[in-house]
């Protein structure tokens, strides 16, 4: 098989769009995995400039393949670093000031629903780390189980037993919080 | 799938709604990659031409080579900062006109480099 090399200039473009299409979703990554938006700009740029040095091997190997899990996985295992290193947990799970990108409500469905949407961060938080980031990869990222697979280093089929099973202990914890809170 | 997981990934979906990664964040990675621009020139400063003579020597430079081009960019940074210090003794009002040409000028150097519209 023969190898294509590419230039410097072609490789950068290429980058630029891996970057382009992805900041959003390694930055969103990273603040649900560590909680803060410091430590998610920090990994966030870690992420990239790991990518950079290491792109052009990604390619290669990638067999055309896209490269966001890959990127993930990097933001994965820098988070997993980070916390090994300072040997804890995130101090806050969710920063109170987060503005995610709101999505389209009325105001009364916003009020009624803040507090379910809150039970449900609290709920994600108290998952195991690998279904809390699967979660994550899923519906903040929008990743399809065979992305995931890639990101986590599993096949696909643990992979859809471990979302499934993630999906169904929140559910379980949602619901434990809500019948706690009825009077 | 029932009504009620339809109901609880929507749930999902919106407590786990994406984030916009702040604009300072591009700052941040223009210093980060200054640094190693820097790192890169020191880098092959160290090779000397004789080295050179051994393709098998060639490849870390190579990689500096690519490594400080990327990051190049980042020196603008440095430029607007000190222009933002000149402009501050000039009152706030100008400092913070300098502050709108630093963004402006990092914004467009980033997009220049990495190619971004």
């Amino acid at each position: 098989m023969s190898e294509v090399v590419k230039s410097k200039q072609q490789l950068d473009d290429e980058f630029a769009e891996l970057y382009r299409a992805h900041v959003r979703d390694v930055y969103s990554y990273a603040y649900y995995r560590v909680g803060n938006h410091h430590d998610a700009e920090d990994l966030t740029e870690q992420t990239f400039l790991q990518a950079y040095r290491h792109f052009e091997r990604a390619q290669r190997e990638s067999d055309g393949r896209p490269l966001r899990p890959w990127l993930i996985r990097i933001a994965h295992n820098l988070a997993a670093n980070l916390y090994r290193d300072r040997s804890r947990k995130p101090q806050a799970p969710i920063d109170e000031t987060t503005t995610p990108i709101p999505a389209l409500h009325t105001t009364e469905e916003l009020v009624e629903g803040r507090d379910e949407l809150g039970r449900v961060i609290e709920g994600i938080n108290e998952l195991p780390d690998d279904r809390r980031e699967a979660l994550i990869m899923r519906f903040a990222l929008g990743m399809d189980n065979r992305e995931i697979a890639r990101a986590l280093g599993r096949s696909d089929g643990a992979t859809k037993v471990l979302i499934h099973r993630a999906i169904r202990q929140l559910e379980s914890i949602v619901t434990s919080a809500q019948a706690d809170k009825t009077p | 799938m029932t009504e009620a997981a339809t109901n609880f990934e929507t749930l999902l979906r919106e407590a786990l709604a994406p984030i916009e990664p702040p604009a300072d964040l591009v700052l941040r990675l223009e210093l980060t990659l200054e640094s190693i621009s820097e790192i890169a020139a020191e880098e092959l400063e160290s090779w000397e031409l004789k080295a050179m003579r051994d393709p098998r020597n060639w490849v870390r430079p190579a990689a500096a080579v690519v490594v400080g081009g990327t990051a190049g960019a980042a020196l603008v940074v440095l430029r607007a900062r000190r222009r933002s210090h000149q402009q501050h003794k000039a009152g706030v009002a100008a400092a913070r006109d300098a502050a709108e040409r630093t963004l402006r000028d990092v914004g467009g150097e980033f997009r220049r480099v990495l190619r971004l519209p």
